[in-house]
């Protein structure tokens, strides 16, 4: 599917297919929730909301810009070099999120530690630069790209608001139980804490997901 | 596409990424440094359990931290900055040259003696500062960090409830011998002033806690024998 849009030179800009390109991955090609893709770090990062939503930005910023500069350097890319190349790009753009964040968001970049730097590996992004980024224009891979890190993203800061509001009681670290249910003998959800908690919550989103969606039932 | 092409292709965007890397990090470098610097006084104050943000950090280090000095081997004062340096390179070095900072703070009147401390858990570097109360054997608090133990396991000697334990621990025992605290395997009787519990499934970073305190306070030795009698 080489340059599948080379005739349509004047399409608008939010076209009927482009809008499809953003919202698909939100929903019916969901990365996490039908591709299945990403969880490790679903599972780790994923205690606080904060984290989770300074974590979906960067990989909105990397993914944004890695499909864009693979879809301009599409027609130069050696083939035979080119898992190096895109590799190369998602590194070089994980390094600047990095350093981004030591310097303006330290706490968030000591919280998120080695996890900012294995967004490299991060298999939704190199899957859409080979999918998708290597074969189209420019702007319907950024569509593409922010489209997909968005559906990255909101699944993050789902599992996030409820693994620190049952576990901690907190949201972005402001107390929102109040005293007198503590008074009342409420306790903070320890299990929710842990890495396997997480992996729970993204079974019921997947499971209320494939509830209201029933075309992602029965695929055979 | 010949290989010419794919090895000029491949040398070009390794230039262009190391340019743009290296311009980045260097724009951003006074930044984070200024971070690591207000990170390092939070771990300083946080050994004496004064709570701080990083944005009060470097107004309570200037009230409570009234004098910092580098002392040598033999409890000499020597010429420095004290909170410049780097402990990972003092290590390297044999004792008699190590330059080892202190930091004494004025606390309502009491003092406060901070010692750096460096040692080596599991997988990297940990690290930490421990506070004396001005008897200089009773631990006022302690403050650990680690570049990468393992989370759930060695990491937990960076929490509270890890760092908690040191308070009101000994590091001489009745006869004035230095005797510092051990992390034990298991429960350390509550009334023992010299060991507290290790960590389960942390036993390597546990030592490692033991002997970056028994390696870390012992060149303090002769420092604060001439504290006491002086």
């Amino acid at each position: 599917m080489s340059d599948n849009n080379n005739q349509q030179q004047s399409e608008a800009l939010f076209s009927p297919k482009n809008k499809k390109l953003l919202t698909t991955p939100l929903g019916k090609e969901n990365p996490i929730n039908v591709q299945v893709l990403g969880i490790c770090s679903v599972l780790a990062i994923t205690v606080q909301l904060r984290t989770s939503l300074v974590m979906a930005i960067s990989v909105v910023a990397v993914m944004g810009l890695a499909n864009v500069i693979i879809s301009i350097l599409r027609h130069g890319i050696p083939p035979r070099i080119r898992i190096i190349v895109q590799l190369t790009v998602i590194a070089a753009l994980v390094i600047l999120v990095d350093q981004v964040l030591k310097a303006f968001l330290y706490d968030v970049s000591r919280q998120l530690s080695v996890f900012v730097g294995l967004i490299i590996t991060n298999c939704i992004i190199m899957g859409r630069l080979e999918a998708f980024a290597l074969h189209n224009k420019v702007w319907p891979s950024f569509l593409d790209g922010i489209g997909n890190a968005a559906g990255y993203g909101w699944v993050l800061l789902t599992v996030g608001f409820f693994r620190e509001l049952l576990g901690s009681g907190t949201l972005m670290g402001y107390k929102v139980i109040p005293q007198f249910m503590y008074d009342l003998g409420y306790e903070n959800n320890g299990f929710m804490i842990l890495p396997p908690m997480a992996l729970i919550t993204v079974g019921v989103i997947i499971w209320v997901h494939r509830h209201r969606d029933r075309s992602l039932v029965d695929v055979s | 596409m010949t290989n010419r092409y794919v090895f000029l292709y491949a040398s070009t965007m390794v230039i262009i990424v190391a340019l743009v890397l290296s311009g980045a990090a260097t724009l951003l470098r006074p930044m984070q440094e200024r971070n690591m610097r207000l990170e390092k006084m939070q771990n300083i104050l946080s050994a004496i359990n004064i709570p701080a943000t990083r944005a009060e950090a470097e107004e309570l280090f200037d009230r409570y931290i009234t004098v910092t000095k580098i002392v040598n081997y033999e409890g000499e004062e020597i010429e420095g900055d004290a909170f410049e340096v780097e402990l990972q390179d003092e290590n390297r070095k044999p004792v008699e040259e190590r330059q080892l900072p202190v930091f004494i703070a004025d606390v309502d009147g009491e003092n406060f003696y901070i010692v750096p401390l460096r040692g080596a858990g599991l997988w990297g570097p940990i690290w930490g500062y421990l506070g004396l109360e001005s008897d200089l054997v009773t631990i006022a608090g302690a403050n650990f960090d680690h570049a990468s133990e393992t989370p759930g396991l060695g990491a937990e000697i960076a929490d509270s409830s890890f760092e908690d334990q040191f308070i009101g621990k000994r590091i001489f025992d009745e006869d004035s011998n230095f005797r510092p605290v051990t992390v034990i395997k298991g429960t350390a009787p509550p009334d023992d002033p010299h060991r507290v519990d290790g960590i389960s499934g942390g036993t390597i970073t546990s030592n490692g806690v033991t002997n970056m305190l028994r390696d870390g306070l012992k060149v303090y030795k002769s420092y604060f024998e001439k504290l006491k009698t002086s």
